[in-house]
């Protein structure tokens, strides 16, 4: 059952990732991979949200299997974003590389806590 | 013009899509889709039995999804390699032969579903603020900072050895 929560949230997860990925690539002309860096984002406030309803007591363990566990690990990706920011290091675009690994992790962080700050705030 | 143009640049380094490619550029079949879930529940159910396997309590270094990506990264390596995705002359490449060959596929099942469904930012980032409000700033800071060195380390080895493997190209 546990197993079968976390193929759900991946399921929907991962052809998101693809189709959002997408969707942000179609719309800008710069290397930075801006489409990965939404998704990873993203999730990283679903997340944090998710976590932050726990706290308060409007979660559940199956919950946090669907969405957490499921969806918001397979709508995040690490290693497309490692294997982008390798492709930028190789072309010699090491700004555009360090900027991408120091915003991801920054923004994931910021949006993990965001999430659940307003959570929190919801569910108190 | 909005369209991106590859110019002196060399083109976007998103190995998932990148719409130079005339084949990617029309809206994404069924298939292609249906590959990407197929292998992001597969990806995703290999982490969660990994987690549990191998929990990780309050306040510890999250040794799992810490493996977990570092072992998502040098796969990616391997994958991009050998599919031929790294190779700069990938769009002529892909007109040829991608499509009979099913490559865009493999793409979407191994690389988009299965290792993207497998690794993950999110629990990365979460454990990272846990670690934090935790009052564990060292592990926080060790775990954030060895992910990205063990991630990129991993794609680029992984990569470089590969590339070694198969020929030398690139």
């Amino acid at each position: 059952m546990n197993w079968l929560l976390v193929v759900a949230g991946a399921v929907v997860g991962a052809p998101l990732r693809y189709l959002t990925d997408r969707a942000v690539q179609a719309r800008h002309g710069t290397l930075f991979p801006w489409g990965t860096f939404t998704v990873n984002a993203a999730a990283c406030l679903v997340l944090g949200a998710l976590a932050g309803a726990a706290l308060a007591g409007a979660s559940s363990s199956r919950l946090d299997l669907l969405l957490g566990t499921g969806l918001c690990g397979a709508l995040s990706t690490y290693s497309t974003f490692s294997y982008e920011t390798l492709r930028l290091a190789e072309r010699g675009r090491t700004f555009l590389a360090a900027a991408n690994v120091g915003a991801s992790v920054l923004v994931g962080l910021g949006a993990v806590h965001l999430g659940s700050q307003v959570a929190r705030q919801l569910f108190a | 013009m909005t369209r991106p143009v590859p110019g002196g640049d060399g083109g976007p380094v998103d190995p998932d899509v990148d719409l130079h490619v005339p084949a990617q550029r029309t809206e994404p079949q069924g298939r292609v889709l249906a590959a990407v879930a197929a292998g992001g529940a597969a990806g995703a159910s290999a982490r969660y039995g990994i987690g549990l396997l191998w929990p990780s309590g309050p306040g510890a270094f999250p040794w799992a999804t810490f493996w977990v990506n570092a072992a998502g990264c040098a796969l990616i390596g391997v994958l991009m390699v050998l599919i031929g995705e790294d190779r700069e002359d990938r769009e002529d490449r892909e007109d040829d032969e991608g499509s009979r060959t099913g490559r865009p596929l493999v793409r979407a099942f191994a690389g988009v579903g299965v290792l993207g469904g497998f690794t993950t930012f999110s629990a990365y980032a979460l454990d990272f603020s846990r670690l934090l409000d935790e009052g564990e700033a060292g592990t926080a800071l060790a775990y954030a900072g060895l992910t990205v060195v063990a991630a990129l380390g991993a794609v680029w080895g992984a990569a470089a050895l590969t590339r070694r493997a198969v020929g030398g190209r690139g």
